[in-house]
């Protein structure tokens, strides 16, 4: 049984961990929060590609470390438990998975390289509004490799370079790489429950767009690509949901109330037992994501899908009663609890939220019931 | 991160599964009782036999050292064994709390002849063990203890114990127990408890099964009135009785098997067989899906939580505190599941009777017996408070009587 980060893995982490805590810490973060015209810490982001964590994944022919699924997520973790305020997720985790799973050997030697180097920033776009896109209420068009339409909400869609685009080419859906600083393309950047990460829509006015992956294929592609980003954000999610429990125990154990820690009463330790138990299940939920990640098992689907559920679960409760534990002060804008409480919506609502992987997860039991 | 056995586990396996291969098979094709009747003599009778079997052949306490019966082997070797064994279906819990708590206590305080008496015999299931701690007004205090031992005014050294424990399993077929009790009221509660072996079969002592409110009776009540004990049956010093039950509760065998009843399996096939509007099965409702979801979520993290402890001892490091979730989230996922399971078959599911209930009553047995399980071996409450404490290093509770003479701390009825 060896069911468990290695030492290397171990020590990538910790490496990853000094770095953020040196470079994303609570004035990294609030500098992106605080100014609507800054999308992301631009050094910060410049230091993790010089680290090569953006190649992580990446073969070593393509440009990257060519290290594997299992370290990317051990830097995802800690790349949650800082609020990271970059556009990690949305280039490594869907636009560059999303290349590797469907894009052609030209594809994958022009982008990979270009993201492992940080030299661009991808966005995926699927959403055009409430609810889940379907291949009956997609809208965007590709004609004659002309995009037109509209994508709304898209994370980073405000810094990004290029976009990997969800739309119908003669009315099946498929994949679609645009340069966003082509013709074309128009952006407006929205506010967002989470100001860390930028958002933005973006609208296509035939701007020229290359299929990635095959006709048709572009909802299975998806499904396939949130499938790994999943399992990557559930690694951020339970580093936030970590760090949640470390502020609200530190907290405990230093604020005193009635004249002892307020760490000492059983309503604030049952609390932080209840957090402790959801992290442990996120924490084994996503180690059984990132060995089906790593592998490519047939399990992947179901692996994605409960490492999604409970890792969502645990932030948003760690994140909450952190806030709780807190007091008052836990509700003012100086104290870092409303970043992690902000930071668990945006990953919970990112690649689908829990209640779509619930649905998701119950029909690969019943498929794999009936097989 | 992979689930393989390293190459010295994968030979172990091999090993366990060969021997088990071999004589599990003989075990049931020779047994003509019915196996499914724990605490039948017939049961009983079975579990011994395979008991010694195990003994005789390095399988019975695998981490104990050779010169005590023992197979001086690796906590992993007893998790992989422990597997196999469930695998092929031969798993009796008889032996359990002896093993597992009593007898490691006794081989750890007791003088060498007690532990030649005692220590195979047990080891090779012919005498049984339980743990008599809880008492009526001590369960999660159990360092409340009233039950009183005092020195035998005969000059003989002996002790005289009189009172009560209450919830003791197995105390109905077990031959000898570990008994905690108050041999000094006068200071506070830790310092004046003591240790004894005793003999269950002494007519001292009186068992008295609980009639629970699931309506069976696996536990017990056990009365001590002039129970005589000997001096050397003293486990540690006198007033060192917390001490010891410390080790004791230390000694808890690592959980390797899953809890019983329904599982997710078993509702969402439930759910396929019941309709909730004609010809609309459970399993299509949206509500139920969302349930399923968190509840497969839970049991696999459970699961893979173990995979973690396993991957620990197999490293040879001391497992980390993740082991200590598993009770919590067992035993409340059994019992919301098995509402949910009796709220699906509706006006139906007030039926308890196996031959009408759907799936044995499954779900009504497990609803009945959960809360049972949220309190045996530590309540939801007190295991929170261990993770606080233990795991996160919160400070402990106020405790009012830690300073107090045990016979003036407040009492209730």
């Amino acid at each position: 049984m060896n069911f468990d980060y290695s030492d290397d893995q171990k020590f990538l982490k910790n490496e990853a961990r000094k770095f953020l805590d040196a470079h994303s810490d609570s004035a990294a973060v609030r500098k992106v929060l605080n100014d609507d015209a800054v999308s992301y810490d631009k050094a910060l982001w410049k230091g993790v590609a010089e680290q090569g964590w953006l190649g992580a994944a990446i073969p070593e022919e393509f440009g990257g470390l060519g290290l594997g699924h299992i370290e990317l997520c051990a830097i995802a973790e800690e790349m949650g438990r800082a609020v990271a305020p970059i556009p990690f997720a949305s280039t490594v985790y869907f636009v560059a998975e999303a290349i590797m799973l469907a894009g052609d050997d030209a594809q994958k030697k022009d982008l990979l390289p270009k993201i492992a180097a940080g030299e661009i920033i991808g966005c995926y776009a699927t959403s055009e509004g409430p609810g889940v896109v379907d291949a009956k209420s997609l809208s965007a068009k590709v004609e004659g490799g002309k995009l037109t339409g509209v994508k709304i909400p898209v994370t980073d869609g405000d810094c990004a370079d290029v976009a990997l685009v969800l739309a119908s080419e003669g009315g099946k859906p498929s994949l679609f790489l645009v340069d966003l600083n082509g013709e074309g393309v128009a952006r407006e950047t929205l506010k967002s429950l989470d100001p860390t990460r930028g958002v933005a829509k973006l609208t296509f006015t035939g701007a020229p767009a290359t299929r990635v992956g095959a006709a048709g294929e572009g909802l299975s592609i998806s499904e396939q690509v949130f499938d790994r980003a999943a399992i990557l954000l559930a690694f951020e999610q339970t580093g936030g949901a970590d760090k949640c429990l470390e502020m609200a125990k530190d907290y405990a154990m230093n604020r005193y109330a009635f004249g002892r820690v307020i760490g000492g009463y059983q309503a604030i330790k049952h609390k932080l037992a209840d957090m402790y138990v959801k992290n442990e299940v996120a924490r084994s939920n996503c180690y059984y994501g990132a060995w089906a990640l790593n592998t490519n098992a047939a399990e992947l689907p179901v692996a994605a899908s409960a490492a999604r559920i409970a890792a969502s679960e645990a932030y948003w409760f760690a994140s909450k009663e952190n806030i709780q534990t807190h007091g008052g002060m836990g509700f003012t804008w100086e104290v870092d609890c409303h970043l992690y409480y902000r930071r668990s919506r945006q990953l919970a609502l990112v690649a689908h939220a829990p209640k779509v992987w619930k649905e998701r997860l119950v029909s690969q039991l019943e498929r794999k019931n009936a097989a | 991160m992979d689930f393989n056995d390293s190459p010295e586990e994968a030979a172990y396996r091999e090993k366990a599964r060969a021997w088990l291969e071999t004589n599990a098979k003989a075990h049931k094709n020779n047994s003509s009782a019915n196996g499914r009747r724990p605490n039948s003599p017939e049961h009983m009778a079975l579990a011994k036999e395979w008991q010694a079997k195990k003994a005789d052949a390095g399988y019975a306490c695998i981490t104990w050292p050779k010169e005590w019966g023992g197979a001086g082997g690796t906590p992993i070797q007893s998790v992989i064994f422990g597997q196999e064994e469930a695998k092929v279906g031969v798993n009796y819990g008889y032996f359990t709390i002896g093993l597992g708590m009593c007898v490691p206590t006794v081989m750890a305080f007791a003088d060498d002849e007690t532990k030649k008496r005692f220590v195979r015999p047990a080891l090779r299931g012919e005498e049984i063990w339980c743990q008599l701690f809880s008492e009526p007004a001590g369960g999660s205090d159990v360092a409340a203890s009233r039950t009183r031992a005092v020195k035998a005014d005969d000059g003989s050294g002996d002790w005289i114990i009189n009172g009560q424990k209450v919830w003791t399993t197995g105390a109905q077929y077990c031959d000898y127990g570990i008994l905690l009790v108050r041999t000094d009221p006068d200071v506070p509660k830790h310092k004046g408890m003591t240790m004894f072996w005793i003999d269950m079969h002494d007519p001292a002592v009186e068992v008295r099964p609980i009639h629970q409110a699931s309506g069976g009776s696996e536990f017990n009540e056990v009365y001590f009135t002039d129970l005589r004990v000997k001096d050397s049956q003293r486990l540690g010093a006198v007033g060192d009785g917390w001490k010891v039950a410390l080790v004791t509760l230390m000694n808890e065998r690592l959980a390797v098997g899953g809890s019983s009843g329904p599982d997710y399996k078993t509702i969402m096939e439930l759910a396929r067989q019941t309709d909730v509007s004609t010809g609309t099965s459970a399993l299509k409702d949206a509500g139920f899906r969302e349930k399923l979801a968190d509840w497969y979520v839970a049991a696999e993290g459970l699961k893979l939580t173990r995979f973690r402890t396993m991957t620990a001892l197999s490293r040879g490091q001391t497992p980390g505190p993740e082991s200590s979730i598993g009770k919590i989230i067992a035993a409340n996922q059994m019992q919301e599941m098995s509402n949910y399971g009796v709220e699906l078959e509706d006006q139906y599911g007030i039926l308890v009777d196996p031959g009408e209930a759907p799936m044995q009553a499954a779900f009504q047995q497990s609803l009945l017996w959960a809360p049972g399980l949220r309190i045996a071996g530590g309540t939801d409450e007190i295991l929170k408070n261990i993770i606080a404490e233990r795991v996160l290093g919160l400070p402990g509770d106020v405790r009012v009587d830690k300073d107090v003479a045990f016979k003036d701390v407040p009492t209730g009825r």
